[in-house]
């Protein structure tokens, strides 16, 4: 007993006291900014893996985005990857950043269900399916509940079932052999129930998009509540669009 | 004999590997590797040339470092005698032909489908109608688990029939994961789109898979890596295996209740990760390693930051692991559970950890060695009794080792190579294989190409496509509510075996 006592006491404290506030550490690539700067846009374009950057006005679409900083590499002066880690929005327009405009990406609070706040609003409890996602976003999402970012201080919190789940979080492209589990996952939740994607993948099918193994008609049939992006999503831009999308009142 | 020898990462002409009829090639790898333990399949796959399959087998020799590699032409209408009777190891080689191009196996005890790609041959079997094993008893039952788990994890069906409490079988039922990737790198031209490819193979196995692809990529377009570039690469791998192996101990101890370990533990992965994001702006290394690219150079500024970051590291993980590992409550727990005999692990052709843990010495770093490993004098850690506690023992040691070889490593940051490497077109009609050894065990990646130099074929076998029969077969006789840290210990790659 005493043993484990020191052991917490010469950790010490590990949460971080203001998820909302925390600067990440390093190089980090989050929402990007671009200039008015003129370059060789075509070039530019071609660079991309996911195809996520297009002309006339420069954008990037975050969805698409795989965050892997080539575009920025290649011409600084015109794209930055800035650390600001709140990319996550319920509108997939607010996902694209527009060349000279440097706005923060938040969730329209006038587009989320009334319920949403009312009865999920304090307490949300969720059900991870992985559909073709590659352990890159589950780890993340696992992270985003240890001591450090500390999630379940939000009252958000993993169910192991649908049954007691007020949502689904959706992670990988969805596989044509995952396309019925996600499905009976979701019909298995009961209302009101919300969507989240988390990462590339899920929300636009990333590279994945067009491969023959792919089955994404599960999101053509419900709205989806809040797009997170990221390759992988990082834990504090999952909980700051989970307490966006929940805790925002107008 | 009919085969070619090469080293791991060599680019060779297709038309330089031998070629046999199908008797010779099987009589040649059936005298190759049985009785053999210092060899061993790494990959065995075939491909489309016209209404024939051509079928590629590779066989490592860990003593010579050769990987002998030779080929055959079938034709689907003719039944080919299987190995697997005799090399129970090539079984899931052979499904995979079988279950890809509808070849027959003679023989072969259970053909069942590997992954249900979206490309193989009997498209009426589907994922939803799998007809699993069944034991007709009355004292019997069975308990299905999956393809959703209850905590955040890959999906992947397991099928359990007991005994009571205790396990008599388990089936695992995988594909759910299947994405394709192995096409998706011959339709997707840019290097790019294909390097962002291997990255997503596995998400814990970032640097793993993208290294492979690197070496492989390289080798075909006949340009060696600079040592900065391997550098980093050797550094990113090292750290990687520390990052997954400590989120596995934290698991483990989650799956026996011990709160204090799950929690340490877990927060412990934190300032590797962080450190990896430091370094190239992600935390599971996504974007690090490029083919022919040093894309973020390691600068000896990193270095001293890194040094800091172990030397905090260092203390809290040891005051943890020597408490858990004097915990009887946690022993009890660890010890005996899962067993894997050396016999089984052997047969079934295991790799990596799962290979270890029961004294088997397969580790590439030493055995097909790559990147700066040579000077690491690298010596794999071996565990004898292929338990939990086994498996747990070496994610500890190797965590140490990791540890001492990243400081040794970054005491001398090799400088930046001037030398700007131009990727050429890869040369037509090659093959190449690479072996690299990622924190779960053997990768390898194989990659063909045409006439004119474009990619043709590739092939790609994660440590966990043999492994996680060892998951089965460590269960039984197990109580089915030890399954959870049977699983947890190995912890295999649902994605990586998908694609």
């Amino acid at each position: 007993m005493l043993e484990n006592l020191k052991i917490v006491f010469h950790q010490g404290k590990q949460f971080i006291p203001n998820v909302k506030t925390a600067i990440v550490p390093g190089i980090f690539r989050g929402r990007p900014v671009i200039s008015l700067e003129k370059v060789n846009e075509d070039e530019m374009i071609a660079l991309c893996p996911t195809d996520a950057i297009s002309a006339n006005p420069v954008r990037i679409d975050l969805g698409k985005c795989t965050f892997c900083g080539e575009c920025a590499m290649r011409f600084p002066e015109k794209i930055v990857f800035t650390k600001d880690y709140k990319i996550s929005s319920n509108v997939p327009d607010r996902l694209i950043v527009r060349e000279g405009i440097d706005k923060v990406i938040e969730v329209d609070p006038d587009k989320v269900r009334k319920e949403i706040h009312k009865i999920l609003g304090r307490s949300l409890k969720l059900r991870q399916i992985s559909a073709g996602g590659d352990n890159s976003c589950e780890i993340e999402l696992n992270s985003a509940n240890n001591v450090q970012f500390d999630m379940s201080r939000f009252g958000i919190d993993f169910v192991a079932s649908p049954r007691h789940a007020d949502g689904i979080v959706i992670t990988g492209p969805i596989t044509k052999n995952m396309a019925q589990a996600v499905q009976i996952c979701y019909d298995a939740t009961p209302e009101p129930k919300i969507i989240v994607l988390v990462g590339t993948d899920a929300i636009s099918g990333g590279l994945f998009a067009d491969s023959p193994a792919i089955d994404r008609s599960f999101l053509e049939k419900y709205p989806v509540d809040l797009y997170i992006p990221g390759n992988p999503a990082h834990p504090l831009t999952i909980v700051n669009g989970l307490l966006d999308l929940t805790r925002k009142l107008k | 004999m009919n085969f070619i020898s090469i080293k791991n990462s060599q680019t060779i002409l297709l038309s330089d590997i031998p070629e046999s009829n199908y008797e010779s090639f099987y009589d040649m790898n059936l005298e190759l590797v049985l009785g053999h333990i210092e060899r061993h399949c790494v990959n065995y796959f075939g491909y489309k040339t016209g209404n024939n399959i051509k079928l590629i087998c590779c066989i490592a020799d860990d003593f010579t470092h050769d990987i002998l590699v030779s080929t055959c032409l079938v034709n689907k209408a003719h039944a080919l005698e299987s190995f697997t009777p005799k090399l129970l190891c090539f079984e899931k080689f052979e499904r995979e032909i079988h279950e890809n191009f509808g070849i027959l196996f003679l023989n072969h005890p259970w053909l069942k489908p590997v992954r249900y790609a979206f490309n193989r041959d009997d498209k009426s079997q589907t994922i939803a109608n799998y007809p699993f094993f069944s034991i007709d008893s009355e004292e019997l039952h069975e308990v299905g688990v999956g393809p959703i788990h209850a905590g955040i994890i890959e999906p992947g069906h397991f099928r359990f029939i007991c005994n009571g409490e205790q396990i008599l079988h388990l089936e695992i039922q995988l594909g759910y994961q299947h994405r394709g990737i192995e096409q998706l790198f011959i339709d997707k031209k840019k290097l790019i789109q294909r390097t962002t490819l291997a990255e997503d193979i596995a998400g814990d196995t970032v640097v793993g898979h993208s290294t492979a692809f690197a070496h492989v990529w390289e080798s075909l377009c006949g340009i060696e890596a600079s040592r900065d570039i391997e550098f980093s690469r050797t550094l990113a791998l090292e750290l990687e295996r520390i990052a997954c192996h400590v989120s596995d101990l934290s698991g483990a101890c989650t799956d026996i209740a011990y709160q204090l370990g799950s929690s340490v533990f877990g927060r412990l992965r934190t300032p590797i990760v962080n450190f990896l994001q430091e370094w190239g702006g992600n935390r599971l290394a996504k974007g690090l390693i490029r083919p022919g690219r040093n894309k973020f150079p390691f600068t000896p500024a990193l270095a001293e930051r890194l040094k800091q970051v172990l030397d905090i590291f260092e203390p809290d993980f040891n005051e943890m692991v020597e408490k858990l590992f004097v915990l009887p409550s946690a022993l009890s727990r660890f010890e005996h559970t899962g067993i894997v005999s050396n016999a089984d692990a052997i047969s079934i052709g295991a790799v990596g950890m799962t290979a270890r843990m029961t004294n088997m010495n397969r580790d590439i770093r030493t055995s097909h060695s790559f990147s700066l490993y040579p000077e690491l004098n690298h010596i794999p850690i071996l565990k004898r009794h292929g338990d939990v506690y086994s498996r747990i023992q070496i994610r500890k040691e190797e965590i140490k080792q990791s540890i001492s070889y990243i400081r040794k490593l970054i005491s001398e940051v090799p400088a930046l190579s001037s030398k700007e490497i131009l990727l050429n077109t890869p040369v037509p009609g090659s093959f190449c294989l690479s072996l690299v050894e990622g924190w779960r065990g053997e990768i390898c990646h194989c990659a063909l190409t045409d006439k004119k130099g474009e990619l043709m074929v590739y092939k790609i076998k994660d440590p966990s496509f043999h492994n996680w029969l060892a998951l089965a077969l460590s269960v039984r006789n197990n109580e089915i509510s030890d399954f959870p840290i049977c699983n947890k210990s190995f912890n295999f790659s649902y994605s990586g075996h998908d694609l």
